[in-house]
């Protein structure tokens, strides 16, 4: 298929921005239906509208495609230059996807200040298809902080009750990383004059100058992740978070960090990736397994998914630092299996918590006599969660199992206990909270998932199974973009 | 020749059936009602059923079959597909399985009569039928773990299937995470078997094993052939799914879950499942004496430990899970000793007279209306007269009494390992020629206390107690049968007849089925069956079988104290087993609490206290603090700031006058 004649990434990061702020000037509550309406109809059209991508992408190569480019700042050289690959396609895709259903679970449960918590939502997509498909290191930055804005919001305006704490830590933690990332970028700004990403790539670099980069770029990516130890943040920031935004938080903005290190760190800094692995390595087996048992202990549903997300995340980064193909496949697959499969747990807590108003699993049991039909979701999300093959949760741990056990079978053995540690924080929370006898009188007065709750719950099962039982089509498109960082990660640049 | 022309859509037929009968029972359950879901279940493994006899046939008749259904993916080179193998092993497997899930089908129609969640149990099984073919049907390790997981979350779904019932929920996490553990060794040795081999297909993996042979790996200080890892590591998943010592705790608990699926699942078919593998992996176990060294002792170990338990324990469906782990251990030893054959022979007779045995203890059990204390059963033949022939059957296959099918299939297992030169083979031979004593014991302790003697119940209870209806009824004679006579039909081509062609691999030096039948052949004019059982007739476990019965007539029927008074004398030894050697206790205590307080502390101490107590609000108290004492120079009055500003251009101009 030939390139459609419009920009098309331009569109997909400007029409929900602009489409945020017609929300915003229709007025407030009163307008409510019809905000919510003309919001569905914006992120469908946009999810569509990315299709186009996946419909038009050519997986032989992995140079950039969809690329616009314009001059912006010409005096530093900074261009608005877009474009995406393998990497950042399917995330884009993600994104769309998580915002469609995002905007129908607000249908009733948001009852107030409705057009800016639908406004925040589709800013927020632009913002973050931004990050996706910037290739100009200052519209990166300027994507990747302006995020952080709408989601400040969501989280202090409709959050619980401590969700000034929550804020202050979620924002202050990233910000003080990303202004760090930015000293980084001017420095290579410096070396080469200019801000292209992708002429960063072809930068060669002293080693202690690709040391101190890669601890800037860490700064900033492992706190998104999150990574150990610099995650306390994100139970935090999820507890306090309304659903949609614990929903987009765990599913695209953690995978941000992750992205970051596959198109900063290892590409541009091979030599200190290679120097910092052990590290890297070291610290993402920490998170699947401290984590995990962290996750054991937990009481309060929402915190127990937010450390969930942190192992599942561990994957990723040892998949990435173990530089080669599987282990980068597989932690690719891991980062939108784990967008579907978290968004779709915290979109089951919120369904529990909309009716019951507690997110303890002491105050859940025997949920499966009143809500059978939620219940299976869940039941799929929860082994999805566990790893099960057949869901779009083994492939990617799959893969860097075996892509680790290339390197040192001890990493695949630290990492395989995933199988048992996920199955059994996941697995012993469904049965406290679904099985057993009703619980108490609050569980008694449950009511099954409405048609709505069980349309955006069967939407993502729909994609946990295909993910699941045929990955080959993700694999394909990001078979060149890997090889081609293989290769990069490969090539010292001293 | 082929029976049909394209025996390819023939093959994926047999498992997408059955998947397709439970999407069809379990989301449209509510609208086609009870009836439209065990019709459309039983139709679905019905059809599955005919056709895996078909394949079998066409199998036999030479045409095999090993080609990939998908591509599932690619990584790194490395294809990853779906892919069916058919040849003797696997046709043999999907026989058993599709049969036995038939009568289980049809059982479940009267034994689930009345449960509220009818159309999700047939939804279960047929989906554990479709796992369980995927399984034994793949031709690559990757569809082998999709169908060994899948059957473990079928599992796992049905011992929990009356989720208001603690225990049973329990039950169901507890077998799902001892899997799980298994499944890590598991996953591991599939990792293994990529890194060394550098694929996933069975065909390419056997092929260049023998070059593998030399390559070794050092672990923890020792040498150790990457084989005998990948053997081990392998065999660690196969302890979880077949409950070996010390992965079996879960076998017990997991008859919490409805005796149908007890038969189908946890003693006919997914149990067998790790048997099945070691076998399918004879040509990589053939190459390490390390890795069958281990698989015997951790089968015998299974094998005799086990049935001990078995003694003492009061439930009767505890008695028959009790049995299934120990006959596990029998088919173990056998894989150990490198009799293939003989273990999957003995898969295969107890697939059909364990389930059976399960079936016929559950139509007491619906009888008694959900009594399963055998203290309080007793004198029931008269009431159930098919039930207790069938179980009369099921226990002499069970004890292996010739001419039932169970003599046939232990008898060449305790005879190959008396002709293994292994090690543990000593140890392993005498462990099962006296664990046939002690299965006699407790399946006539059964008999007795089930069909024999004085009825212990309420009269009312008695009175009430019949024979269960014809759905019931007629799997049992169905089983019966084959009970009965696979044994005598099999033992020959099975064992002796290159039955399995090249599906089990058997190097000569280990070849002790070949041993065997060389002894046979010493005798003329007669059959090899009639001159098996002739010789079984006076060799030790028939004699120990008898006394077995003998034993438990005497305890039970003839003098019903000694058994009180025996386990006075023994107090000790009544009490480990009456605990099971406490590995429950053990494993809550070290693993289940241990990790949840290592979780605590980790959470309480390590996150909250030292990286947001004292790192992050740490920081922050700390800007706080110094903002608030540097806050004071900011007094907003002109003359400070001028002050300041003379005192800091003083300073700067005596810099620099010193330094120049």
């Amino acid at each position: 298929m030939s390139m459609p004649d419009f920009n098309i990434l331009s569109s997909l990061i400007w029409l929900p921005i602009l489409s945020g702020a017609v929300v915003l000037g229709l007025g407030g509550d009163e307008r409510a239906p019809l905000v919510r309406k003309f919001s569905l109809v914006v992120s469908t059209a946009v999810f569509l509208l990315s299709l186009l991508l996946y419909i038009g992408f050519d997986t032989t190569t992995a140079a950039m495609q969809f690329v616009e480019r314009h001059e912006w700042i010409s005096s530093f050289n900074i261009f608005y230059h877009l474009g995406i690959d393998g990497i950042s396609m399917p995330l884009i895709i993600l994104t769309t996807f998580l915002t469609v259903i995002v905007v129908i679970s607000a249908w009733q449960v948001i009852q107030e200040k409705v057009a800016q918590y639908m406004a925040s939502f589709l800013v927020m997509e632009g913002l973050m298809i931004g990050v996706f498909s910037a290739l100009d290191a200052i519209a990166f930055y300027v994507f990747w902080e302006a995020m952080l804005v709408p989601m400040f919001i969501i989280i202090g305006v409709w959050g619980g009750a401590n969700r000034v704490y929550a804020t202050i830590k979620f924002f202050l933690y990233t910000l003080l990383g990303s202004l760090l990332m930015l000293v980084a970028f001017i420095y290579l700004y410096n070396q080469s004059g200019t801000f292209g990403i992708l002429d960063f790539h072809d930068l060669s670099i002293p080693l202690h100058a690709q040391l101190w980069l890669f601890f800037a770029f860490f700064a900033a990516f492992a706190v998104k992740v999150p990574m150990f130890p610099v995650h306390t943040w994100l139970p935090d920031a999820h507890v306090e978070a309304p659903t949609g935004g614990s929903v987009i938080l765990a599913a695209v903005m953690l995978k941000m960090g992750a992205y970051g290190f596959v198109r900063f760190s290892l590409p541009i800094l091979p030599d200190a990736s290679h120097e910092l692995a052990g590290f890297m390595i070291a610290l993402a087996l920490i998170a699947v397994v401290y984590i995990s048992l962290v996750a054991l202990a937990q009481e309060d549903m929402k915190k127990l998914i937010a450390y969930s997300s942190i192992a599942h995340m561990g994957f990723v980064i040892l998949g990435f630092f173990i530089f080669n193909a599987r282990g980068i496949e597989g932690g690719l697959v891991q980062m939108i299996s784990h967008g579907f499969i978290s968004g779709a747990l915290f979109l089951c807590v919120g369904v529990l918590y909309d009716r019951l108003h507690s997110r303890q699993i002491a105050d859940y049991g025997g949920v499966a006599n009143k809500m059978p039909m939620f219940a299976a979701f869940m039941m799929l999300f929860a082994m999805a969660n566990s790893g099960l093959p057949g869901t779009s949760g083994f492939v990617g741990e799959f893969l860097v199992i075996l892509g680790a056990f290339e390197v040192n079978a001890w990493y695949a053995v630290l990492a395989a206990t995933t199988l048992i540690f996920g199955a059994a924080y996941t697995l012993w929370m469904y049965k406290r909270v679904i099985f057993g006898m009703v619980a108490n009188d609050n569980v008694e007065s449950l009511t099954d998932a409405t048609p709505r709750e069980a349309f955006f719950l069967a939407l993502l099962a729909l994609a946990v199974l295909g993910l699941g039982v045929w990955p080959d089509p993700f694999l394909e498109i990001v078979h060149a973009s890997v090889e081609n960082l293989v290769t990069q990660v490969s090539i010292t640049k001293l | 020749m082929t029976i049909f022309e394209h025996m390819e859509a023939v093959y994926l037929t047999v498992p997408l059936v059955c998947l397709a009968a439970s999407a069809i029972a379990g989301v449209f359950g509510p609208f086609i009602g009870r009836a439209g879901a065990h019709w459309i279940a039983i139709l679905g493994v019905a059809i599955s059923c005919a056709l895996s006899v078909v394949v079998y046939i066409d199998v036999l008749n030479g045409n095999h079959f090993n080609g990939v259904v998908y591509t599932w993916g690619v990584t790194g080179g490395l294809p990853l597909e779906i892919g069916f193998l058919i040849d003797e092993l696997s046709a043999m497997m999907m026989v058993v399985v599709t049969f036995v899930s038939f009568m289980v089908h049809v059982y479940t129609v009267g034994y689930m009569h009345g449960d509220p969640g009818y159309q999700r149990f047939f939804s279960y099984i047929s989906l554990f039928t479709f796992a369980m073919l995927m399984l034994v049907m793949s031709n690559n390790f990757l569809q082998l773990f999709f169908g060994w997981e899948g059957v473990g979350l079928v599992s796992y779904l049905l011992i929990g299937f009356w989720f208001e019932k603690e225990t049973a929920i329990y039950a169901s996490l507890k077998a799902f995470l001892v899997n799980r553990v298994g499944d890590f060794g598991f996953l591991l040795g599939i990792a293994a078997v990529v890194y060394v081999f550098g694929s996933l297909d069975y065909a390419a993996v056997f092929a260049t094993a023998p070059q593998a042979q030399d390559m070794t790996v050092s672990i923890l200080g020792g040498e150790m052939g990457w084989i005998t890892v990948i053997c081990l590591l392998l065999f660690v998943g196969a302890m979880g799914k077949s409950a070996q010592v010390p992965l079996h705790v879960w076998l017990p608990d997991s008859m919490e879950g409805p005796t149908p699926i007890s038969a189908l699942i946890h003693a006919a078919t997914m149990v067998t499942a790790g048997i099945f593998m070691v076998a399918r992996m004879s040509p990589l176990f053939e190459l390490s004496e390390t890795a069958l060294s281990v698989v015997m002792i951790i089968g015998a170990l299974t094998a005799f430990f086990m049935a001990l338990i078995g003694m003492v324990q009061n439930d009767i469906k505890r008695v028959v899970a009790y049995s299934t782990l120990s006959q596990l251990g029998y088919m173990t030893v056998a894989l150990g000793a490198s009799a293939y054959a003989a273990g999957i022979f003995h898969l295969g007779t107890h697939a059909f007279f364990k389930a059976l045995l399960f079936l016929a203890a559950g139509s007491v059990i619906i009888a008694l209306h959900h009594e399963q204390d055998m203290r309080k059963m007793g004198g029931l033949k008269k009431a159930m007269p098919i039930t207790f022939i069938t179980a009369w059957v099921g226990t002499l296959a069970l004890i292996g009494f010739p001419p039932f099918a169970g003599f046939f299939s232990k008898d060449a297992i305790i005879e190959a390992v008396h002709a293994s030169e292994l090690a543990p083979a000593e140890f392993a031979y005498i462990a099962l020629v006296a664990g046939t004593f002690v299965t006699s014991f407790y399946s006539f302790r059964l008999l007795f206390l089930t069909f024999h003697g004085k009825p212990r119940m309420s009269h009312e209870q008695f009175a009430r107690a019949k024979e269960s209806p014809w759905v019931v009824t007629l799997p049992l004679v169905f089983l019966a049968i084959p009970s009965m006579i696979v044994g005598a039909i099999y033992f020959e081509p099975m064992l002796f007849g290159g039955f399995f062609g090249d599906s089990l691999a058997v190097l000569p030096e280990h070849d002790t089925l070949a041993v065997l039948a060389s002894h046979h052949h010493g005798v003329h004019g007669t059959s090899l069956v009639s001159e098996t059982i002739m010789r079984g007739l006076r060799a030790p476990p028939v004699i120990l079988t008898v006394a077995g019965f003998l034993v438990a007539w005497l305890f039970y029927i003839k003098n019903p104290e000694l058994p009180k008074r025996l386990a006075a004398t023994f107090g000790a030894i009544h009490y480990a087993l009456m605990n099971k050697y406490g590995f429950d206790e053990f494993n809550d205590i070290v693993f289940a609490r241990g990790a949840r307080a290592i979780g605590v502390v980790f959470w309480k101490v390590v996150d909250a206290f030292v990286i947001d107590g004292v790192f992050v609000n740490g920081t922050a108290r700390t800007v706080g603090w110094v903002s608030g004492a540097i806050r004071h120079i900011q007094s907003g009055y002109i003359y400070h700031y001028a002050f300041a500003m003379i005192i800091g251009l003083f300073a700067l101009i005596s810099w620099h006058l010193i330094t120049a």
